[in-house]
């Protein structure tokens, strides 16, 4: 097995040049990613000064050391494997070790008719066009250091398709798992295509087994077709040690739906870009988020929903439990420009702080120019209500009792948009583990889950 | 339909009413920024040795600043040649200056006629003290007979300085440090005169302070100072207002106002703001960069800010408040209304610092036309700050369908015990409303009018009675002509 000191170590900003582009991807990919390698050797890493980061800082990214992802797979037990994905999720799944798709421990067999699952290189081969069509034309990376750093860094990917009017009722899943053998740089990236009026759900999950720091940088497009219904669930359950960066860039035609649940349960430093473009009339956009830093994690995420279109809805809600020395940072902006007339948005940003050494640090914000629109935004932070508390207590719950049972309600509410019911079951197992007070709370899960 | 767009585009188009020049000789420095200017107002102020020093520290300092940019001014803003602004204009006097009211130009006093406010009614009629500021010189200082007899000082800047040095020594520069930023610096170093209020320990201010700024002169920025002081159970209430004359150049104003408030002390600043905004293209118009901050330093001190601000081309400024003292409370109201192709960032800063402190925003964005209306606000929780408390309520509405309206809130928190909470809305005015109203008889115009009056009246009511009339007016009269 290679160990760090055997590969020769470098920063974050020697990726692109030492990243082997060892996947064979046709002459027009490979030249986007030298163009992409450029580019963000013209961004580098954005700073504090920016505002966008004014609450991050990749200081201790920049100071890691880092393996460039490639070469084979690692091998890794199926039994650990199993035990590592999220439980009940048994459609097709393609599982990454390290960066590099492990086609043991995949499987796509037996696909639904109307569904394509393909590595990003095998789709990019045998269905050129559309990739071609596709691929970067969302993220582009014009003036976002990590989206170039993914495409300058692209490895093996996955690729989605949804044929018209398909209904895939089981979500595919994709599981990135880092070993912890090496401090690895993986930039996973995911293509995917729901044609109109189809219907299809994806589910990432990021894992660590180990303790060693890596970064992770992920980048998923989704084209969403006229009356077309996705679903999006991303987890993130990386070590205390782990970088992950993810940004989710949609487009929505007309009429379509679309749903993203972001569940951020680790990682050292965790920055969640979610935005959705409405460019279709009718067109529903839902951003769902529960971030739960411990001890001194950091967790930002950064939503942008743009309207562009007449008669569209979306909706924001976003909470965070803030335990230890933990940050969270939330920014959620709503743009909705001169052509869309009766929008309705509505952002939600809740706190909850447990601990006096926690920080919170929160911007919704509006940009509007349309004149007939209705869009609100509300944030709050605060600790637990003495009154909920005192209500309980006054029926004989403990106090530890009621306080777990009031933090577990806080998350709970953004756990029950998930429509999907495994992936909710398993997220709200998931969460019972990262929560205070975990023991009291058992018997209550129980109950719902059966 | 067609009717209401009719109105809102009448509304947008209607003339700046306030845009004419006095003709008064000034006896002006030359344009441009130096030492040597610094050194020429100081010396036509007669300022001690320690003033002229502060001032070159702070231009020393503004030499190695750069002009901010991250405010959100989708149109941008021209570039400020600060070498062209006449840093000092003052009218020229005849013979030793004015003794009472009846030796004041006339035709000073002519103007203030023209805004609506002369100033014999006021004394008369409100019982208001009025320190009229006539570009950089102070002209005529009402009721200070009454008020010294309670022991506020209520003077010009200049006089402070001459007259109570100690105190503006001590307190000068101490909630906005003449480094603080670009625009505050550059006012530190040149600013001509402004307001001086200091309200002994004990003493309720027995009338509402105010001021009237004017600018007059062709390319003279303005650049005033304000320094209010209370004393540990001191209260004390002050309202700024501003209209114009007409130009088509743009005009830098770059005030600074800092509030001291010690134990149990209680400020209210009131502003009423009509600079010229510019032409309906756009062109011209007055660049209000303001620097305002109040520090709550004693306990249960308590600082307001209640703004109205409907002029300007660029308005840009957070009348801030510092929560020292524990138990502080700090408060701010404001509306701001844009028309044309006005652009306004505005918002307010809340540091909680001490225990149990509190604040309150309410903030009002009206765009109309071209304009763009922004509001940015900060609160931020320190860790010492147990039990802090915070509600924000803005709201935006957008009148026409070229406008925008945008809200940039942030808040900071680290401490649990902190209940913080933010609310934003935007909106139009509804066809039901309007029809609501027209349906009883009321023009659509005055419908407009009520209904833009009633969608302000949370902040409208929190101005001093005198100016709530005006403020009023104000409104109405930006919605006048507005019948198609």
């Amino acid at each position: 097995m290679i160990s760090t000191t055997d590969q020769r170590t470098m920063t974050i900003l020697d990726l692109p040049g030492a990243t082997p582009d060892d996947v064979a991807f046709p002459p027009w990919l490979a030249t986007m990613r030298r163009a992409a390698a450029t580019r963000f050797a013209e961004l580098g890493l954005p700073a504090r000064n920016d505002e966008e980061w004014r609450h991050t800082s990749l200081r201790s990214l920049q100071s890691t050391p880092l393996v460039p992802a490639g070469g084979t797979a690692s091998s890794l037990d199926a039994g650990v494997v199993n035990a590592a994905a999220l439980p009940g999720l048994t459609g097709p799944r393609l599982v990454f070790v390290d960066g590099v798709l492990s086609a043991d421990l995949s499987s796509l067999d037996a696909l639904p008719a109307g569904l394509t699952v393909l590595p990003l290189s095998e789709a990019a081969a045998r269905h050129e066009t559309l990739v071609r069509e596709h691929f970067g034309v969302l993220a582009d990376g014009a003036r976002e250091a990590f989206t170039s750093l993914n495409t300058a860094c692209l490895g093996e990917g996955t690729f989605v398709h949804v044929a018209r009017g398909v209904d895939i009722t089981e979500p595919i899943l994709v599981l990135a798992i880092a070993t912890g053998r090496a401090a690895t740089a993986t930039h996973p990236r995911l293509l995917l295509i729901a044609e109109e009026s189809s219907r299809a759900s994806v589910v990432e999950d990021y894992v660590s087994l180990g303790h060693v720091p890596h970064l992770t940088n992920i980048v998923t497009e989704i084209f969403v077709g006229a009356n077309a219904h996705v679903q999006h669930a991303m987890a993130v359950r990386e070590t205390d040690e782990a970088f992950n960066i993810s940004t989710l860039k949609v487009r929505q035609e007309r009429d379509s739906y679309f749903a993203s649940h972001s569940a951020l349960f680790g990682g050292a430093l965790v920055r969640n870009q979610v935005n959705p473009v409405l460019v279709g009339t009718g067109g529903h956009s839902l951003l769902n988020g529960l971030y739960l830093p411990r001890g001194r994690q950091h967790h930002d995420s950064h939503m942008r929903v743009e309207h562009q279109a007449p008669n569209c809805e979306s909706r924001q809600y976003y909470a965070g439990i803030l335990q230890d020395h933990a940050h969270g940072v939330f920014s959620g902006r709503i743009v909705v420009s001169q052509i869309a007339q009766k929008t309705d948005a509505i952002q939600q940003n809740r706190n909850l702080l447990l601990s006096k050494d926690a920080q919170a640090n929160t911007k919704p914000q509006l940009e509007i120019y349309a004149d007939d629109v209705r869009c609100t935004h509300g944030a709050t932070i605060g600790e637990l209500d003495e009154e909920a508390l005192f209500y309980l207590r006054s029926r004989c719950l403990s106090e530890e009792a009621a306080r777990g049972l009031l933090v577990y309600a806080f998350a709970r509410e953004g756990l029950e948009r998930i429509e999907l019911a495994p992936l909710r079951d398993a997220l709200t197992n998931l969460l019972v583990e990262q929560l205070p007070y975990r023991g009291l709370l058992d018997s209550f899960v129980g109950d719902e889950a059966g | 339909m067609a009717d209401s767009t009719a109105t809102l585009d009448a509304w947008a188009e209607q003339e700046y009413k306030w845009g004419f020049v006095t003709d008064i000789e000034a006896d002006s420095a030359p344009p441009g920024l130096s030492e040597d200017i610094i050194r020429f107002i100081s010396a036509k102020k007669d300022e001690p040795e320690w003033l002229l020093e502060w001032r070159l520290r702070a231009y020393r300092h503004w030499l190695t600043m750069s002009p901010p940019h991250w405010q959100f001014l989708p149109r941008g803003y021209g570039p400020i040649d600060y070498q062209s602004i006449i840093y000092y204009s003052a009218p020229k006097q005849k013979g030793d200056g004015p003794k009472s009211l009846a030796e004041v130009d006339p035709k000073l006093l002519e103007t203030y006629e023209k805004l609506g406010i002369p100033l014999e009614e006021q004394m008369m009629l409100a019982g208001v003290a009025v320190d009229a500021v006539f570009d950089s010189v102070s002209v005529a200082t009402t009721f200070k007979e009454t008020l010294a007899e309670k022991g506020v000082i209520f003077c010009s800047f200049s006089e402070a300085v001459k007259e109570h040095p100690e105190l503006v020594q001590k307190y000068l520069g101490t909630v906005v440090p003449y480094s603080d930023n670009y625009f505050a610096t550059l006012n530190s170093a040149v600013f001509t005169d402004g307001s001086f209020v200091f309200v002994p320990k004990g003493v309720e201010c027995p009338m509402e302070l105010s001021t009237y700024f004017r600018i007059n002169a062709m390319n003279t920025g303005q650049f005033e100072r304000t320094l209010i002081v209370a004393e540990e159970g001191a209260s004390v209430s002050y309202l700024e207002g501003c209209t114009a004359p007409m130009r088509d150049e743009n005009q830098l104003h770059a005030a600074v106002v800092e509030l001291i408030a010690l134990d149990d002390a209680k400020i209210k600043y009131s502003t009423i703001q009509n600079w010229y905004p510019g032409d309906k293209d756009g062109t011209g118009g007055i660049y209000n960069f303001v620097t305002k901050r109040g520090k709550c330093i004693g306990k249960r001190s308590h600082i307001s800010w209640t703004q109205v601000e409907t002029g300007s081309a660029i308005t840009w400024k957070y009348p801030s408040c510092i929560l020292q003292g524990d138990d502080s409370i700090g408060e701010f109201y404001s509306v701001a209304m844009t028309n044309n192709r006005q652009q306004a960032d505005t918002g307010t800063k809340m540091i909680h610092i001490g225990k149990n402190t509190r604040s309150y925003i309410v903030s009002k964005g009206i765009s109309a036309g071209f304009a763009h209306n922004a509001y940015r606000g900060l609160v931020q929780v320190n860790r010492s700050a147990e039990n802090a408390r915070n509600y924000t309520q803005c709201d935006s509405l957008l009148m026409g369908d070229q406008c925008g309206a945008h809200t940039f809130p942030y808040i900071d928190v680290r401490n649990p015990t902190a209940h913080v909470e933010h609310e934003a809305t935007t909106s139009k005015i509804g066809e039901d409303q309007i029809f609501y109203c027209t349906q009883r008889g009321i023009t659509e115009e005055n419908a407009v009018s009520m209904i833009v009056n009633g969608f302000c009246k949370e902040v409208l009511k929190e101005l001093p009675m005198e100016f709530a009339v005006e403020a009023d007016k104000l409104l109405s009269i930006s919605l006048e002509g507005s019948v198609g």
